[in-house]
């Protein structure tokens, strides 16, 4: 059988390349899918433990559940700022929306 | 090796081929299809997880739904959006830096932490009960009071996301 | 237990037996089986397409006073597969600066997608692909997948109508997927269930008769999810040049054809297993393979009504249909989930007589109560006014150029 190690550095490994995607991207798209790539790494974490460690309760269930519910509304919302900001200033590179910037 | 372990290791590398591809792809609708194929090996793992509800729901809100999002959203923004730019930032090796930090402090405290090796190793036979979970989802007992946060949170984005997004007659840009 | 009780479990217990025999470890010889399987499966169903694609030509041509395709065997049955043979030999074309990948992988995925539900379809009692116990959401998720083909050949092909078909089309597909996933909650209720075959199982009476306002929503829904006619706009033949598929040719078009009808027999096998009772008849527990022979009767009585849905219905405006969408069927569809689990909790269930008439007459009563509100809707509805307009010409009468002219020619 597959060892509860396996998925643990697997999501783990996942989670890094979500981080890089997260931190060297240009694009706010790109951010936003090393994010998902993020949350589904944490997904991954939590149904294992779930299934190795506590299968008779469901606390681990309801919290991927919760987390769907969070990534779709982070997605909706930040792509509706992402396509808001297009519309304004034309474009979608983070560097580039510095109005903020001191 | 059994078939299922032959099945994690094809579907973990094929996922993780695509979470790489996904962040560094140069065209972003590139991108956003490698980030399908991603969240489809997930869906396989979860089923490898005894969680047949879950993988059907990775696939139903991740690929039908986020996904589609985010394609639509590279469509709508996909004039600046050009091959001609660099896909990352000037500090992209701080970047792979501090990924491959955080993933060796994973590392060593995962190794470092007794639980990793228990005495079941293996998952439990039975599939998850959803009976029992949307019964607990509305149970005063159990976790009403998150379903609903959730529910009132899924209602503001969904208020949130057209008020931003929508087109105002007459100007103000 | 012998070949003619069950002739499926034999042989799966036989190939079972010959693969351990053969010395294969019993999570390889399952992997083998289910591999051997799916093939099975994928395989009859596209070959059911080649005999759909005939019957549909047939009936329609019956409908509109012709013969159909009577050339290629008797009553021109091989037709199909003439017309196979044809679309083998024509040329792909790769419009130029197309995404390589992408164009080819939407075919794929297209009829992929729509193999993916046979896979949770109970055809008898003992034969299905898997028996999930979330199959309800699985068909949902499956056929967002549908979407994604539609995506990926519209932006695929490099071409703007393209993309512009694709956007309509998804809008279309994932506006319709309200009110079905709403209408698909009602069986799902009553079974108590989301397993196909459980919801099979529970119906001892035909959920068609418990909720036939729901069957009659979760079939027009299906239809405008598969894109058939009257909800065709995605591709309407007659009026555009396809749709988001305009760059394909040869066998990657072919594969969108195929796709179109698989998907159209496989919401009539869902409409069938989900309200008429699936595999349901006399003698289908003892013998299961008449449960077959019952699923494909009552499965080709549905598919015959959505061709001659096809065959009648003039197409929807764009506008009608997301107005159809949006302002009935989804807001209609939560009220009857509404009503029928108020009414399911009301009646108890050993009553299965009184919970029939019940759930008919409050199906009745929420026909008669539409009715009234579209009839005020549809007299309180702003009428565009047809008022006399001075229609501008080249020379108006009254100048006093006209008035000279014609003054002299007098």
């Amino acid at each position: 059988m597959i060892p509860l190690s396996w998925y643990l550095m697997f999501a783990a490994l996942l989670f890094c390349v979500g981080l890089y995607g997260v931190l060297a991207r240009r694009n706010a798209i790109g951010i936003l899918m090393g994010v998902e790539l993020m949350l589904n790494a944490v997904n991954i974490n939590l149904l294992a433990f779930w299934s190795y460690l506590y299968a008779m309760r469901l606390n681990g269930l309801v919290f991927v559940a919760i987390v769907f519910v969070a990534a779709a509304a982070e997605a909706a919302v930040g792509l509706a700022l992402i396509i808001s900001a297009y519309r304004r200033r034309n474009t979608v590179i983070v560097e580039e929306l510095s109005l903020l910037k001191g | 090796m059994s078939a299922t372990q032959v099945i994690f290791l094809v579907t973990a590398g094929v996922t993780l081929g695509a979470a790489v591809m996904t962040v560094s792809a140069r065209k972003m609708m590139h991108a956003a299809l490698w980030l399908v194929l991603a969240l489809t090996g997930i869906a396989v793992l979860f089923v490898l997880l005894q969680s047949s509800f879950f993988a059907v729901a990775q696939v139903l809100i991740y690929i039908g739904a986020i996904a589609i999002l985010i394609i639509f959203s590279v469509m709508l923004t996909r004039r600046i959006v050009q091959e001609q730019y660099p896909s990352v930032n000037r500090f992209w090796w701080v970047a792979i830096l501090l990924a491959l930090m955080v993933f060796i402090g994973l590392a060593v405290t995962l190794s470092s932490w007794r639980g990793l090796y228990p005495d079941r190793q293996a998952v439990n036979e039975h599939p998850e009960d959803i009976a029992a979970l949307g019964l607990a989802l509305v149970d005063p007992a159990g976790f009403v009071i998150p379903f609903e946060v959730a529910s009132l949170l899924l209602l503001a984005a969904l208020v949130g996301a057209i008020f931003i997004a929508i087109e105002r007659k007459g100007g103000r840009r | 237990m012998s070949f003619w009780a069950d002739p499926y479990r034999f042989l799966l217990e036989l190939l079972y037996g010959l693969l351990i025999g053969w010395g294969l470890p019993a999570s390889w010889a399952q992997f083998v089986l289910f591999l051997i399987g799916a093939f099975a499966l994928g395989t009859a169903a596209l070959l059911l397409v080649v005999f759909l694609i005939w019957v549909e030509r047939k009936v329609v041509a019956r409908i509109q006073d012709r013969l159909g395709p009577n050339r290629v065997g008797p009553w021109g049955i091989f037709q199909t597969i003439a017309d196979i043979g044809k679309i083998f030999t024509k040329e792909f074309i790769t419009p130029v600066g197309a995404d390589w990948l992408l164009y080819n992988l939407a075919p794929i995925l297209s009829v992929g997608a729509v193999l993916m539900l046979w896979a949770v379809i109970p055809l008898t009692m003992t034969l299905y692909g898997v028996n999930l116990n979330v199959a309800v959401l699985y068909i949902i998720a499956v056929g967002e997948l549908g979407e994604m083909a539609v995506i990926l050949a519209g932006w695929g092909s490099n071409n703007k109508y393209a993309v512009l078909a694709a956007f309509r089309a998804v809008a279309q597909l994932i506006s319709y997927e309200v009110p079905l996933v709403v209408t698909l909650l009602i069986p799902v209720m009553f079974a108590g269930s989301m397993g196909l075959n459980d919801i099979v199982q529970a119906q001892s009476v035909w959920f068609i008769f418990l909720a036939p306002m729901t069957a009659l929503i979760f079939f027009i829904v299906s239809i405008a999810e598969v894109g058939r006619a009257p909800f065709d706009l995605v591709e309407a033949e007659s009026e555009l040049v396809s749709g988001f598929n305009i760059e394909y040719s040869g066998l990657k078009f072919g594969f969108f054809f195929v796709a179109d009808f698989l998907h159209a027999f496989t919401i009539a096998l869902l409409f069938a297993t989900l309200f008429l009772g699936g595999w349901r008849g006399p003698g289908a527990a003892q013998y299961p393979m008449l449960g077959f022979v019952y699923l494909m009767i009552k499965t080709s009585v549905v598919y015959f009504i959505v061709i001659l849905l096809r065959a009648s219905l003039p197409r929807f405006r764009i506008d009608q249909m997301m107005n159809l969408n949006w302002k009935l069927l989804t807001p209609l569809s939560m009220a009857v989930l509404i009503l029928t689990a108020l009414l399911d909790k009301l009646i108890p269930s050993s009553q299965p007589f009184i919970r029939v008439i019940g759930m008919v007459v409050m199906n009745v009563i929420i026909l008669l109560v539409l009715n009234e509100i579209l009839k005020l809707v549809e007299t309180r509805r702003p009428r565009p006014v047809v008022a006399p307009v001075v229609r501008p010409v080249a020379r108006l009468p009254q100048t006093p150029s006209m008035q000279n002219e014609s003054g002299t020619s007098l």
